[in-house]
């Protein structure tokens, strides 16, 4: 039905921006990484893996890496525990309200990042509203040091971020399932408890993954948080690609541990969505 | 299953909607406290709250720099719009309609700047400008932008194009209009509301964009940057006015870029799309 | 209306199966959703081993019926009783009844065998009865071949048999069917049909089926329970349902009839230029009579006679349906063998018995 041309007009400018804009970059950043910086701070066009090498034996890199996917892990963890029984409160249970709720799970979304994170920033803070609060309260005789400016800060802050990421498809594979198939389940005489575990779960799983998948893979990249709260012993290892883009000066080596993560994230989006397929039954 | 709905009176639910009310305050927490505070008279930090005033707002509008920050937003948001507009639509109806090779890898492409940590899109084009000499600017920024957010276009408009009667397209053209006739007449009516919702959807990501903005900036600051930027260098209570700003605004976007959806889809069918259209840090 | 204690008994309920037991009591249902009166005080008791069908058109409440029964809706008011037991206030998995759904439920993620074990699993019977009462549910509907199979990979009937074997692995005292043929091509709907009711009489459960179509509902039916905007209009058997039906509505629902309009006066019938003797009271009478019972004049031991002019022949296959002009305007539908012809002027006649007298069914809000 359609003409070559057309085909060929709605297919060429946007393949033609998608190779200059994304692939092309993607391609230099490779380069890049087997370049290096010579001591008058230009780019040295050698090929070479000392970048890689530094990478593996430096142990504040790899070190770093480490602790970034640890906290990524852990806000991955974090938020599917808050995320998962929201999302089944939200479909399963409530009724008329549900189109409101779930409007109120987007909008924090939505909320500049920034924003969030700043909000987080004052409120755990020295002088911030949580310490003073418990103080008020008599709950605490000072200030709590570890609430700002360490992995805790990072962790809180950025599950607060994904929360609303790892709702979104978990709400979407629940609102999928057909609910015939509870109550199918129901009049097989499983109670409600053991319909969640052999029906509603299993059915849920590509939402769980696909969820879970966001919140580490955008944890692991984060630069903001850990700079805004994360102190020195929150550094994440976007932190460390910033500065050798900044003042240390470092593009090759900058660029090769971009890709190492470009790496490790696209390897584990592969692995999700092979596990999504594999547990995806309609 | 109206059965589940309505029992609500064991322990299950219960416990249910106390959990969920827990989420609930720990997502507003910091944000009500940020418009609490922006009335403060202390400014930040200190409880309770005291001395309401409205003077972090009236610092805030005289504040010149943060306006031309605003303006350089806008200006970045609405060419990233129409940019991403321009690109995504065909991109859409190439995908839908048109097979070529490579078609799966530019799929995949489109949709990664969403998925990647933004400093992974932001850095590799900060080297693609380095390599043509092109200084960071807001046109840099407007780039990157609009290759972010193409796929948010891509995939709202490939979702109404799923929902569109190609019979409609056929009998326009059967009744003699040329394709270019038709699209206007016939295909862009037809996706009025995802094309709307998609441009909503865009403005707002790019107003709030600052991952991939930090490493193609200027001389100019877009408004997050400008913020970013004097947070960096100390807490001011203006931060908050400025921030309980942007919440409202956001609230409004979203609450109508949702009756939207609703209007186009009956309900919001909460895909894939939505989630691959979240902002990256 | 009703004790306390007895059911009520509508009068338009007529023989009983006396001789089995009653298994389910059901005692003055109501269910209204808002405003909306989708049952209004419906009664029934359904016999142990019985083939039940709950037939209706669309929104007269029979699915909402068949949902209370199962537990997936409450009623609003009335009570269900199965034995000594109240079953209304158990939730559906207490309940020793199963339902095979409209759209078979079978679950995606499980296996045909896992999903014909399912309820016995949740039930923690041990591994050895589980995989003996599975294999005997998959050979009786004749999906063994199929078990390691996922439900995506068979088709949709296969997939119902699945879901009648998933239901009657776990023997419940009681077998809903919601209208599980529907989805089916005829073909393979009739053959289910038969298949249906010799595993009914097989397994010797008590089923309820819910069906719209009339011709299914006779076929496979001990009893009918014809349900008409909430209400029962008439409980009996298919004969008696097609030969005795109570209402007019009973007697359209079921195959085809003429509706007669006639006035009683001193033990006379009189429709249009028709007449023959009656015991019913003066007063006006309605008539159902069956287009099998018209007859093409012969021998003449019927008693009433009428000439008319034929306006429709429609050939359908073993018989035909002709459409007759009678004087005064009255329009009869007649059916005969194939093979008379092609008539004109017809001479017509029935026998007074043949012509029921049925009651008005007024409109329900």
């Amino acid at each position: 039905m359609f003409s070559r041309a057309y085909k060929t007009v709605v297919t060429v400018p946007p393949l033609a921006w998608v190779t200059l804009f994304l692939l092309l970059p993607y391609l230099l950043m490779f380069c890049y990484s087997f370049w290096s910086v010579s001591p008058q701070q230009t780019i040295v066009h050698s090929w070479n893996l000392d970048n890689y090498k530094e990478l593996l034996q430096k142990t504040v890199y790899w070190q770093t890496l480490l602790r970034s996917m640890w906290i990524a892990a852990r806000v991955m963890l974090f938020s599917l525990l808050l995320g998962y029984p929201l999302a089944y409160f939200l479909s399963f249970y409530a009724g008329r309200r549900k189109d409101l709720l779930y409007q109120m799970v987007i909008i924090p979304l939505w909320v500049s990042y920034l924003v969030r994170a700043y909000a987080w920033k004052t409120t755990l803070g020295y002088d911030g509203v949580f310490n003073t609060l418990l103080q008020y309260v008599h709950l605490t005789s000072h200030p709590l040091n570890f609430l700002l400016y360490s992995p805790f800060a990072v962790v809180l802050t950025l599950t607060h971020i994904y929360t609303p990421f790892t709702f979104l498809p978990i709400y979407a594979a629940l609102e999928h399932i057909p609910r015939n198939l509870v109550e199918a389940s129901h009049d097989l005489g499983a109670t409600p408890a053991q319909t969640f575990w052999k029906v509603i779960f299993p059915l849920s799983i590509p939402g769980v993954l696909a969820g879970a998948t966001f919140a580490f893979v955008l944890s692991l990249g984060d630069f903001l948080a850990p700079q805004l709260l994360g102190g020195p012993s929150g550094i994440m290892i976007s932190n460390i690609v910033v500065s050798l883009f900044g003042a240390a000066y470092n593009w090759p080596l900058g660029a090769a541990i971009s890709l190492a993560m470009l790496v490790i994230v696209v390897g584990l989006l592969i692995l999700s969505e092979r596990l999504e397929k594999k547990w995806s039954f309609s | 299953m109206s059965g589940e709905a309505t029992a609500n009176n064991n322990p299950r639910s219960r416990g249910l909607l106390l959990h969920a009310a827990a989420v609930f305050a720990f997502l507003y927490l910091p944000i009500v406290v940020l418009i609490l505070y922006s009335f403060n008279g202390q400014g930040v930090g200190g409880f309770p709250p005291h001395n309401l005033t409205l003077d972090w707002y009236r610092i805030l509008f005289a504040d010149d720099a943060i306006w031309d920050s605003v303006f350089n937003s806008l200006k970045v948001a609405f060419a990233a719009m129409a940019s991403a507009l321009i690109f995504g639509v065909p991109a859409a109806l190439a995908l839908d309609r048109a097979q070529f090779p490579g078609k799966a890898a530019f799929r995949r492409l489109v949709l990664l700047p969403l998925i990647l940590p933004g400093i992974i899109t932001g850095l590799s084009l900060l080297m693609l400008f380095n390599l043509g000499n092109i200084k960071p600017s807001l046109l840099t920024i407007t780039l990157g932008h609009g290759t972010a957010l193409i796929s948010v276009a891509t995939t709202e408009v490939f979702a109404g194009l799923q929902k569109l009667d190609r019979a409609q397209e056929e009998a326009s053209l059967d009744l003699g209009a040329t394709y270019w006739q038709t699209f206007w007449a016939i295909t862009v009516p037809n996706l009025k509301l995802p094309i709307i919702g998609a441009a909503l959807l865009i403005f707002t990501l790019s107003m709030d964009e600052i991952a991939v903005s930090f490493f193609l900036i200027g001389r100019d600051n877009t408004l997050p940057l400008e913020i970013w930027g004097r947070l960096r260098r100390g807490i001011t209570p203006e931060i908050n006015a400025v921030s309980t700003i942007i919440f409202m605004f956001s609230l409004v976007t979203i609450v109508l870029w949702y009756r939207l959806r609703i209007r186009a889809e009956g309900s919001v069918d909460v895909g894939t799309e939505l989630t691959e259209a979240t902002p990256s840090s | 209306m009703a004790s306390p204690t007895t059911p009520a008994v509508s009068p338009a309920q007529s023989a009983q199966s006396a001789a089995k037991p009653t298994l389910l009591s059901i005692r003055n249902v109501a269910k209204t959703f808002g405003r909306n009166a989708v049952l209004r005080n419906v009664s029934l008791e359904i016999a142990e081993g019985e083939f039940l069908t709950i037939l209706g058109e669309s929104g007269s409440g029979k699915t909402t019926l068949l949902r209370i029964v199962a537990g997936f809706e409450s009623a609003s008011s009335g009570e269900l009783w199965m034995g000594p037991d109240r079953l209304d206030h158990q939730p559906p998995y207490r309940r020793r009844v199963n339902t095979v759904f409209q759209s078979y439920a079978l679950f995606p993620h499980l296996t045909v065998e896992e999903n014909v074990a399912y309820g016995l699993r949740v039930a923690k019977r041990p591994g050895a009865e589980i995989t003996q009462r599975v294999s005997e549910a998959l050979d009786k509907v004749k999906m063994t071949v199929h078990a390691t199979k996922k439900p995506s990979k068979i088709s949709g009937g296969q997939q119902q048999r699945v879901a009648l074997a998933r239901a009657l692995v776990n023997r419940p005292r009681l077998l809903l069917l919601d209208e599980p043929l529907s989805a089916l091509d005829a073909n393979l709907r009739r053959q289910m049909q038969v298949e249906l009711k010799s595993l009914q009489r097989e397994v010797g459960i008590a089923f309820v089926f819910v069906t719209h179509d009339q011709e299914e509902a006779m076929v496979m039916s001990d009893r009918i329970a014809l349900l008409r905007s909430g209400e029962l209009e008439q409980v009996a058997t298919p004969r008696e349902i097609y030969n005795r039906p109570a209402t007019a509505y009973v007697a359209q629902f079921i195959g085809h009839t003429n509706l007669l309009k006639a006035e009683v006066k001193d033990g006379v019938v009189q429709c249009a230029s028709l007449s023959w003797a009656t015991s019913l009271p003066d007063g006006p009478a309605l008539f159902s009579l069956r287009p099998e019972h018209i007859r093409l004049a012969g021998s003449g031991t019927s008693n009433v006679r009428v000439h008319g002019r034929v306006l429709q022949q429609a050939f359908h296959g073993a018989t035909e349906l002709i459409r007759v002009e009678c004087s005064d305007g009255l329009v009869l539908v007649v059916r005969t063998a194939s093979g008379s012809g092609t008539l004109n002027q017809v001479e017509l006649e029935f026998s007074a018995s043949d012509a029921v007298a049925v009651r008005e069914s007024p409109e329900r809000i």
